[in-house]
Parts: C-alpha cells; sequence; structure tokens
C-alpha cells in the first residue's frame, strides 16, 4: 500500500476530533475502534463526514460495513478503492 | 424466586439449547450457566459477599452477560454502567455505589483507569476483553486478574452451592439522570425484577426457538431484561455490540434467522435508511417491540413496513419500575400515537396537583404501583421521597413518575410532557444540570442554560445556549468539542448558540420555556449543528 497519507490523516482526526489528545494503547493500522472503543455510532459519522470530505469520495449506505471502516487499514483500502472506481 | 434462577433453570431444562450469540461466541445455557457459576466462584474468593456492588463496565458481549448472571448467583448487587460513560461520571458512580469489584474491559481502560484512585479502589478488578490489560499494580486495588484467569481458577474448585438469598435482596442498582444533574441509582430488589419480568412475559409472547436481536446496552433495563426474557423462555439472544453500522446488524439478524427485533427510535430510522438501496429481508421477524421513547406515528408506519410480518409493541417504562404499559398489537390502528394500557399486576392512574386521583379523559401525573415498583434511590432518600410515596387509600408507596399523561375514555395513556426539565433524548433521560455544568467549566463561558427541543426521531434533541465572558471568542464547534470529552455521545448538544443573555422570567431565573420555543430577543453569533442519529 503505497503512503496517500489517508492512514496518518484519519488517525490525526480522530485523536483531536474524537479522542482529544488522548493516547490509546493499542491503536494500530488493523486495530479494530469498535472493539478498542475509540468509535461509537455517533463517532462513526463524523468519521464517515471527515473522509467524504477529505478525500472526495461518497460513502453510501451499502459501504457502512466494519470492511471498509472499523481501522485505519479499512478506511485506507476502503478510499483507494473508491478512487479508483471512481476514475 | 430469585431473578437469576431462570438461567440456571433453563440449563437444567435445555442444557444444549443456544442461549447467547455475541461475535464470534456462540453458548449453550449449561455453558453460560457453567461460566457465570465460575465467575461467582472467583468473586467470591476475592471477597465478594451477599449485598456487594459489583460493576461491570464491558460493551454488550459474551463476558458482560456471564459478570451479569455471575454476580447475581452470589447474591451481590450488579450495577451495570454504559460502555460509553466517561471517565469522570464513572469515577462518581464508583463513589456512590463503592464496588468490592470491578469487572472491565481492557479497551476501556483509559476510562476507568482514571477513575480508580479517587475511590479508594474496588478489592478486584477483573479485566475482560480482547485489548493488552494494564500492567499492575494499580493503586488500592488486592486483585487484578484477567476474566479468562478468573474462570479457569475457580474451574476445579469446588462448586459454588447454594447462595443465601431472599427476594427482598438487592439485584441491581442501575443509574439514571436525575434533575440536580448527579445520576440516580435505582435499586432494584429481585422481587421487584421477577415482578417486571411475568408481567411482560404475560403480554408479549416470546418462544423457545425464538432469537432476540439486541443492540441495546446490557447497562440499561431494555437491554439486560432481553437476557433474562430469553432465559425464561429458553430462546436465545443475539447480542449486537453496537447499530454503529446497520448494514452489519441486518447481515448478522438474516444470518442468524432473528425472530425478535427489540428497537428505539433511532434503530429503526437507521434500517429505514438503508431500505432505501435495497429491501431488507425481515421475514422472519415475528415480534417487534419500541420501547425508551415514543415511535412518531409516521416513524411507527416505516417501521411496519420494513418489517411486515411483525406484530409491534409499543410500550412505555422507566427504570423505577422497568415498564409500566404497552399497545396491543391490534390496537396500533385504532389508538394511534398511544403507549397503551397498563401491563398485569399493577395498577396505574393520573393524580392531579393535589394527588387527587384522575378520571379517564383526564391529563395528569402518571402513578404507578406493584411489586415491581424500586426500593428508592440507592444513597438518596430525599430523591427517593418525591418518587416514592404514601396514598391514602393503600398501604404501599407509589411510584409517582413525573410524566404527564392523557388518558383517554378507554384507559389508553397518551405522553404529554415530563414534569421538570429532564430532557427525554433517545430514550435516556437527561439531566440539563450535567450539561450546563459542563459548559460552565469552559473558561470562555459565562451563562449556560440546556434545553430539550421536540424532535420526531430523537423524542427531544439538545440544545444549548451559552453566553461568554467578556473578551472570550469561542467557536460553537470548540465548546461541542469541550462536552464530548466529558458527556456520553447521548449527552451531546446537537446545537451550541452563543447568544448575548438568556432571556429571564420575572422573579430572575433564565427562561427556559422561552428558550425552548425560540425567543427572537436572542442574538446567536455562531452556530454549530451535530450529526443527529
Amino acid at each position: 500500500m503505497t503512503d496517500n497519507g489517508v492512514k496518518s490523516k484519519v488517525r490525526e482526526y480522530i485523536m483531536q476530533n474524537i479522542l482529544l489528545g488522548q493516547q490509546v494503547d493499542g491503536f494500530t493500522e488493523e486495530a479494530s475502534f469498535l472493539k478498542l472503543g475509540i468509535l461509537d455510532s455517533t463517532a462513526v459519522l463524523e468519521v464517515i463526514g471527515f473522509i467524504e470530505d477529505t478525500f472526495g469520495v461518497k460513502v453510501e449506505e451499502n459501504d457502512m460495513v466494519p470492511e471498509n471502516l472499523d481501522s485505519l487499514m479499512a478506511i485506507d483500502a476502503f478510499v483507494v478503492r473508491k478512487k479508483r472506481a471512481g476514475a | 424466586m430469585m431473578i437469576h434462577d431462570h438461567l440456571w433453570r433453563a440449563a437444567e431444562r435445555w442444557p444444549e439449547r443456544p442461549a447467547l450469540i455475541a461475535g464470534t461466541s456462540r453458548v449453550n445455557f449449561a455453558q453460560l450457566a457453567q461460566d457465570a457459576d465460575r465467575l461467582a466462584g472467583a468473586l467470591a474468593g476475592h471477597g465478594v459477599a451477599r449485598g456487594d456492588r459489583v460493576v461491570v463496565f464491558c460493551p454488550s458481549g459474551r463476558e458482560a452477560a456471564i459478570a451479569t448472571f455471575a454476580v447475581l448467583r452470589l447474591g451481590a448487587v450488579l450495577v451495570s454502567v454504559n460502555a460509553q460513560t466517561k471517565s469522570r461520571k464513572l469515577q462518581h458512580l464508583l463513589q456512590d455505589c463503592t464496588p468490592t469489584c470491578l469487572v472491565a474491559d481492557a479497551a476501556l481502560q483509559r476510562t476507568w483507569l482514571p477513575a480508580l484512585p479517587a475511590t479508594g479502589g474496588p478489592r478486584a478488578v477483573v479485566v475482560a476483553g480482547e485489548a493488552p490489560p494494564p500492567a499492575g499494580p494499580l493503586p488500592g486495588v488486592a486483585a487484578l486478574v484477567s476474566f479468562a484467569d478468573a474462570l479457569a481458577a475457580s474451574r476445579d474448585g469446588t462448586a459454588l452451592g447454594p447462595q443465601p438469598g431472599i427476594d427482598q435482596d438487592l439485584a441491581a442498582i442501575i443509574y439514571t439522570s436525575g434533575s440536580t444533574g448527579e445520576p440516580k441509582g435505582v435499586m432494584l430488589s429481585h422481587l421487584n425484577m421477577v415482578s417486571a419480568l411475568e408481567s411482560v412475559a404475560q403480554y408479549l409472547p416470546l418462544r423457545e426457538d425464538d432469537v432476540i436481536a439486541s443492540a441495546l446496552s446490557l447497562a440499561y433495563s431494555y437491554g439486560l431484561y432481553q437476557l433474562l426474557h430469553a432465559a425464561r423462555v429458553g430462546a436465545c439472544v443475539l447480542l449486537l455490540p453496537s447499530f454503529a453500522f446497520p448494514k452489519q446488524v441486518v447481515a448478522d439478524m438474516i444470518r442468524e434467522n432473528a425472530t425478535v427485533f427489540p428497537g428505539v427510535p433511532t434503530f429503526f430510522a437507521a434500517l429505514g435508511a438503508l431500505q432505501s438501496s435495497g429491501p431488507l429481508d425481515f421475514s422472519r421477524v415475528r415480534i417487534v417491540t419500541s420501547a425508551a421513547a415514543p415511535l412518531a406515528p409516521k416513524a411507527l408506519a416505516d417501521a411496519r413496513v420494513l418489517f411486515p410480518r411483525a406484530s409491534f409493541y409499543c410500550m412505555y417504562g422507566l427504570t423505577e419500575c422497568k415498564r409500566v404499559t404497552y399497545l396491543p398489537p391490534e390496537d396500533i390502528d385504532r389508538k394511534t400515537g398511544s403507549v397503551g394500557r397498563g401491563m398485569p399486576n399493577q395498577e396505574l392512574f393520573l393524580v392531579d396537583d393535589e394527588g387527587r386521583r384522575l378520571p379517564p379523559g383526564s391529563t395528569g401525573e402518571l402513578v404507578v404501583r406493584g411489586t415491581h415498583v424500586m426500593r428508592g434511590y440507592w444513597n438518596k432518600p430525599a430523591e427517593t421521597a418525591v418518587r416514592l410515596r404514601p396514598r391514602p387509600e393503600t398501604a404501599d408507596l407509589a411510584l409517582y413518575t413525573g410524566d404527564i399523561f392523557h388518558m383517554d375514555d378507554d384507559g389508553y395513556l397518551f405522553f404529554r410532557a415530563r414534569k421538570d426539565d429532564i430532557i427525554k433524548s433517545r430514550g435516556e433521560k437527561i439531566s440539563p444540570r450535567e450539561i450546563e455544568d459542563v459548559l460552565l467549566e469552559h473558561a470562555a463561558v459565562l451563562e449556560a442554560a440546556v434545553v430539550g427541543v421536540p424532535d420526531d426521531l430523537l423524542g427531544q434533541a439538545i440544545e444549548a445556549f451559552v453566553v461568554l465572558r467578556p473578551q472570550q471568542d469561542i467557536a460553537a464547534d470548540a465548546l461541542i468539542r469541550h462536552c464530548r470529552a466529558l458527556l456520553e455521545p447521548t449527552h451531546l448538544p446537537r446545537k451550541v448558540q452563543i447568544v448575548a443573555e438568556l432571556p429571564q422570567t420575572t422573579s430572575g431565573k433564565i427562561d427556559k420555556r422561552a428558550l425552548r420555543d425560540g425567543t427572537p430577543s436572542l442574538r446567536p453569533n455562531q452556530r454549530r449543528e451535530s450529526e443527529a442519529t
């Protein structure tokens, strides 16, 4: 996976706006946001809004599954896939 | 009869039958009872005795279910705390109920670890979940053990024998918001819970072949009772960790052949949104319940389309007695907007401001009598005396709900308003004071007022009005972020308006009615609306 900045931007967004600077042990690229208690259902919607605004992709109802959105790695792959499909 | 007896009876009658599906775990009744026995043994080994409080701070799942039954089995008092609770509130709850033991998920340690030092520490902490546990020792905590080790340690020990206890013993304390902003612990005895369960069971026809798909928190009674109902009839509970990914919820429900869906308005709305991208196959679902918040008539109509074969039960209750009314499915079209009539084995009536009983056709405060009515609020005799009051015509204490209803001539109830300022949003009671206190902690904030405004989906939406200190400038966004650090997602204002001044009543109090109705004198400087789901 090339470094397109998706992971770092989403991580920074979550750190600043959801975790408010609190460090979370185990917040790796593969870690599940839900399992780590990082995101709840409201915060998931905020992250989706951020992804749409920042990366110019549309997250459809059908895209809203953990495989696409529940970790930094998943979001990165999802954004790449979406961009490719839209290109 | 103790409330947890249902599980051990189920384990005897249907040992192999699935009790629980949670993530990749599938647990039958024999295993669930055995694991609960083992954890109960381990807790006893750490000094937990009859009447001691045990706080369970875990997301809904297998371990939370085991812990729930283990605590009850031991005769201890279950205090389940919603996993979204923030550190400071958790600390307050721990200080209030002084638990002997905390069962907490490792993934939530950034919340519970900072809450421990000020409490003096529970004697033992059992760490659940997959995340790495914190390094011990913890200050004031004598034992720090993993959930798996706790189960394993008592595996070879002698089986936990019968425990002393009577049905007047406390089974659970469930925290709910109070008008002072301080949470109140609702004390429920085993008798209270057994009574509520039996009354509900008389009208809700659950069966042994049901699969109940529950995305509700086990920390609140609506979610907790799904487990209890399932054990009572030998049904299975599919525990869904959250509604964050509705499509996942649908897939899980279809895969596991869910037949019962306990919902709240936000769940139905999320499923409705999903339906726009293709029909959902809920043809197996035969019972849908709606509680916690009134379902607007349009939302109910949409939900009935979503679940074409299901019988719908719209219900009303409060933590203080679990459930009060239900609307029989056959009455839905006849009594639109009603929460129904009283469930079996209780008495309900409306009273005026002087406490006099009102006839059908009137509007007044709802009062409830029955063995399901709580024992009071933990450590709060004054607040208890407001809600539980003697009646001249009966010997027991009646529950004054603080909810104003209209009762039609047939005895069906229609919700009108709260007697106090408490906001009911997403089914949760929320104290405006709690949110105002948090806003006032911000250095830039001089005055704050929080109100609930009508919202079809949420029941009420939370809106805040803030006056800034002189020479202070801060965006409404930043104030919402400030709230997010200290309040659960359900308590976050949907909108913060920065205004030049707050309207006052003639007696000099903040005029909340004017804020709710929107006064022209307000000069909003900035506003921010966040997603409401």
